[in-house]
This record gives C-alpha cells, structure tokens and sequence, in this order.
C-alpha cells in the first residue's frame, strides 16, 4: 500500500513540487538562521576556543563570560599552582587596548598577554613570522583578519609599527585567528610586555590557564581549585557553555533569530499544510475507492503519512543542503558568521517532521471521515 | 410488493431495508421496506429513474453504507451487525466494484490499477502485478498494461476497472452504471464481458444501471421507484450473449 501511496503522491508533480518546496523553504530559513546563530554564538566563545592546551579557566569569582574580565592580583597564579593535581598554571592577560596605526588613527584591539616563557594560548595557526618572533623586543603578532581591516587591501609588511598606551609595538607575524565577537583585531604578545600596553592597574592578571596531572579529572580539579583558592575555576567546556548562556539570556540575539526561526516554521506549515491538503482532497475519490475496496482507516493513515514522510525527507534534504550550501558560499565573506554543528540537523529535522505531521493530520481527518459510499456518487 | 426471490442458494437476503438522510424535518428517505434475493451465479439488474434509491440500495448490499433498519445478509455475514472492521475485511476479501466514473487511480499504469485489490489483501507486488496482467489480457488489454489511465479511451479505462474488480476473484460483482459513462459499442462490450467473464456459479452479480440496451444482459431486473422494489422480470443474459469482440 506504502508504494501505491508513493505513486499516488508524485503522479501530481506540480502539487508535489509545491508540497516539497513549502517543506524545503521552511528547512532552509530553519537550517541556515539557526547556523548563523550559532556562528554568532561561537564567535563569543572564539577566544576560549583558539586557547589550546588548558584543560581548566581560573578567573574571578564575578566573572560572567569570557569578555567579562575582572584583573586578579598577580599572586593567584602561585596559589593555584599550589593546588594538589596541577600539573601546570600560566597567566593571560586579555584586555582592549586602543592602538594609535601608524597613519595617526586610533582603533581598538584585543590584546592578549602570552605567558612569557611557554606562549601557551598562542595562535596554532602563524602565517607569516614565528610565534618565537615574540621574545623581540616590543614584538607583537596580529590576526590576519584584523590586519586586513586595520590596512586594506595592503600585503603583511613585517615591523610596521602601533602604539598602545604611548608605548611602540612592532607587528612580527600575522596568524590565523577565529572571528570575535566584538570584531576586533586580536594582537598577541607576551604577558610582561601586554601588561605594559594595557592601561595602567594595580591589578593587571586576567585568567590563569591550567592543566591537571596525567589521571586527574579536569572537572574534580577545577572543583577542587575552586574550593581552596576562592576564585572560579572551569573547565574548558564549563567556561564555553557559561559564556555562551551569558550571551543567550542577556542578549537579544536568541529572540531574533528565534522569531525568524518560527516564521519560517510558521510559513512551511501553512505552504505545506495547505498544498497536502489540496493533494488530499483532490485525491478524496481516489482514497474513497480504495475504502470500498477493503482499505481500513489505519492503513489510509499510514499511506497519508508515509506520504508526508517522504515529502518530508525530501524537503529536508533540500532545505539543509540550500543551508549549507549559502554557508559554504559565503565562506569568503569575513562578515558572515555560519556555523552548522549537527543539532542544527537535528533541530531542522524535527521541525521539519513537526510540520509535515500537522500538515497531514490537518488532512488525515477527510480521508476519515470521507464515505466509502461517495464512490457510487458519479 | 414483490420479493425479489430464488429457489437456488442465496448469496444476497435483504428484508424490510429502510435507508433515512438527514434528521428531523429534513429527514429524506431513500429506501422503504425492500426485499431482495440473489442467487449465487445470477446476474441481477437493478433499475429505475434517478434518485429510486439503486445506489443507496446496492451501497448497502457492498457494505459502503449502513442500513436505517433492516437485515442485509451478504454471502452469510449479516452485515447490520458486522463491526467497521470487520464491514471493510468483508469488501476487501468478497466484493469487487465496478464504478460509473471507473475511479481508476491515475498515477498507476493499467496493471498498477488492476493489481490494487490483490495489494490491498496484501498479496507482493511481484505476484500481484502477474495475475492483474493475466486478467487484464483476457479483458483484450495484454497490449496496454503499462498505460496510464489517461492514455486509455473510456471503453479500456472501463476494462481495466472491470479487471480490477475480477482480479481478486469476489463472490459478489457490484455494479454503478457501468455503460453510463461509455458509447453505445463500448457500453455493449462492457456488458458482455461482465456477461460472459464476471457471472460464475459461486459470483452473484449485481448491475445499477439506466442503460436499457443492457437489460438484455440481466437474469433478472428488479425495478425501482421511489426507494421500493415495484417489480421483478426474468432478463435474457442466457441468449443474449454473442460472440466475443474487441473494444476499441
């Protein structure tokens, strides 16, 4: 019955293209909102991000996200060293500096202080110079990105020259950095040298990066550091999520993409909705005869929704694939952030499924009731 | 009022079947009180002027549509008390249908369409497709298996609905103006194949129709007015089947 309820449904092309596009424009406005969303969100947690190697964040207790800074004495670096299962612990500074170009403007950067002697935090990805390039005197490195929209359309020319707080910077290198949030460029140096470039505190340490031994759970220890030094200690993955719920319940962004998320859920039920009911009652005759013949309603109900089934998958994957191929095609363009994690997928999927079933039990109901009897009718 | 009777084993037995639409004051009543009998391997013909109550009648005989009062008895299932369940079990495995308007599903080729009863008893698809293609071929369609309907004139469309209702080999053919929507040959050749291929010895066929170039093909006709049977007449299906012909 399944493959009489299939050429039933693509003997109508044109009905069946309709069905298949309403459920394809939905998946597609669901899909590609949602990644961008989620490229937005990532863009918040890209500095906790591009930090490998430290397995745990110690920071302030107050601090709410990862550009919330609050400085620390410079003292709390030795008292989590000294915290039982640290295998090792190094400060970063991070901080906005304003940065005097060598033309005369002034832009804001994120400046970040490496520690001095292992670098760890350092981008992965150097493109021009070496991270080493760092022990120069008054050397920084700049993200690539950042370094574009600083001198446009301009190659690297190394040792160009910034000023932070009246003090010279030398740019050494470029490298390859996530997109922030804030979108500014992110400039790279060693601690004692950022602390030198930031405005002057009495307090100047931002996060302490740390590592527990071989065998010690990354999350007891984070606890653990907590409980003895007083301050808040996170895991990698504890300081993205906390990051990212910041963002979540403090901004607006949720609720915009959301309504559009739900327009588009919206839109897709009632093209689909509509058009599956039109294909059902155009039909009626058809499942009419198939109830005189011996069709019991529990089999008109698989045949209706093995059909929206199909137009289902079928909008689904030309929904994700238009997503993910706007995503792939606009990967050029710095200002578009597009992130498709697989529970976008899934979230689409369901959305997807949810529209289809509403779409179908809007219609299911007059194959159910419809008369047998109404074949005799001529 | 006469009862439509016969002294063979009965396949059909409906006693004092009212059928009412509508309620209260718009209350319409399309059946009042009929009577009928029919003998296995007959041929009945169920005639009258429009709006007599032969399709409400032969509704209730296939099982489509409950009666108001009264006993419908089908090929020993009394279908008043049948459940739904069990009404649609007893149409899928006993009655085959040959509709005025032919109801063909249009997006399935003429075997597709002939094949449907077998699929809805859940017969496979490959040894569905066979036996629909065999009934087809005796019907004269072994040419035009793979058509669709619309590529089909309304004499093969009607073929291949009259397939369709044989494939499954029912007990009980049911019959809405088969010739109404046909020309006159077409419409000749209709009823004889009904004649000729669908009355057997274990079948009780039952034809609605206004066509009364299709009399000739009746055992017998009952007559219909005004949601009563009015009269029963011996038909002339015996002598009246010619040779076999070819539609076009």
């Amino acid at each position: 019955m399944l493959w009489i309820a299939w050429k039933m449904l693509i003997g109508n092309r044109a009905k069946y293209l309709g069905i298949v596009f309403g459920v394809a424009f939905a998946a597609l406005l669901i899909a590609q909102q949602s990644s961008i969303f989620c490229g937005l969100m990532s863009l918040t947690v890209s500095q906790i991000l591009d930090v490998e190697g430290a397995g745990i964040w110690v920071m302030d207790p107050k601090v709410k996200y990862v550009d919330d800074v609050k400085p620390m004495a410079d003292t709390h670096l030795y008292r989590v060293r000294g915290v039982p299962g640290v295998d090792w612990a190094v400060r970063l500074y991070k901080g906005i500096a304003r940065a005097r170009l060598d033309e005369g403007a002034y832009e804001q950067v994120i400046l970040l202080g490496l520690d001095d002697a292992t670098f760890i935090g350092a981008p992965m990805n150097v493109i021009e110079g070496s991270i080493d390039d760092l022990r120069a005197p008054d050397a920084v490195i700049m993200d690539a990105v950042g370094y574009g929209k600083l001198w446009p359309g301009e190659p690297f020319k190394r040792g160009r020259i910034l000023e932070m707080n009246d003090r010279r910077a030398v740019i050494v290198g470029l490298a390859r950095a996530r997109k922030t949030f804030q979108t500014f460029p992110v400039v790279y140096t060693r601690y004692s040298q950022a602390v030198r470039f930031a405005p002057p505190e009495r307090k100047v340490l931002s996060f302490v990066l740390a590592d527990p031994k071989p065998g010690v759970d990354p999350g007891e220890l984070a606890a653990r550091i907590s409980s003895q030094t007083g301050l808040q200690a996170l895991t990698r993955q504890a300081f993205l999520r906390k990051t990212i719920r910041y963002y979540l319940l403090n901004t607006g962004i949720p609720l915009n993409f959301g309504i559009t998320v739900a327009l588009g859920f919206l839109v897709g039920t009632a093209i689909a909705g509509q058009t599956f009911y039109l294909f059902i009652v155009e039909n009626i005759r058809q499942f009419g005869a198939l109830k005189a013949m011996g069709t019991g309603n529990g089999t008109i109900l698989l045949m209706v929704l093995f059909q929206a089934l199909q137009v289902g998958l079928v909008g689904l994957g030309v929904g994700v694939g238009l997503a993910a191929l706007f995503g792939w095609s606009t990967r050029p363009l710095a200002k578009l952030s597009f992130f498709m994690p697989w529970q976008v997928l899934v979230m689409t999927a369901v959305a997807v499924f949810l529209i289809v079933l509403l779409a179908s039990l809007l219609s299911i109901r007059r194959v159910f009731v419809v008369d047998p009897a109404i074949v005799f009718r001529g | 009022m006469p009862i439509a009777t016969s002294t063979t084993a009965t396949a059909v037995r409906v006693r004092g079947v009212t059928r009412d639409f509508g309620e209260g004051d718009a209350v319409a009543r399309a059946l009042r009180g009929v009577d009928l009998d029919i003998p296995h391997g007959e041929l009945l013909m169920l005639v009258g002027p429009s709006g007599c109550g032969k399709t409400t009648l032969v509704s209730i005989i296939a099982g489509t549509l409950q009666p108001t009062d009264g006993d419908v008895e089908v090929l020993g299932h009394d279908l008043v008390a049948l459940r739904p369940a069990a009404r649609v079990k007893f149409r899928r495995e006993n009655v085959g249908f040959i509709f005025q308007s032919f109801n063909l599903l249009p997006a399935l080729t003429a075997v597709e369409n002939a094949a449907v009863p077998l699929i809805i008893a859940g017969v496979s698809r490959a040894r569905a497709l066979p036996q629909a293609a065999a009934m087809l071929d005796r019907l004269g369609l072994g040419n035009r298996l793979t058509n669709l309907p619309s590529e089909l004139s309304g004499g093969q469309q009607q073929r291949v609905a009259i397939a369709r209702a044989l494939v499954h080999e029912p007990r009980l053919l049911v019959c809405d103006e088969p010739t109404s929507a046909l020309d006159a040959e077409n419409g000749r050749i209709t009823m004889e194949l009904i004649a000729r291929i669908a009355v057997q010895p274990d079948r009780a066929v039952i034809v609605v129709t206004h066509d009364q170039r299709a009399y000739a093909y009746a055992d017998r006709i009952a007559m219909m007015e005004d949601g009563r049977i009015v009269s029963v007449e011996k038909g002339t299906r015996r002598t009246a089947i010619g040779p076999p012909s070819q539609a076009s």
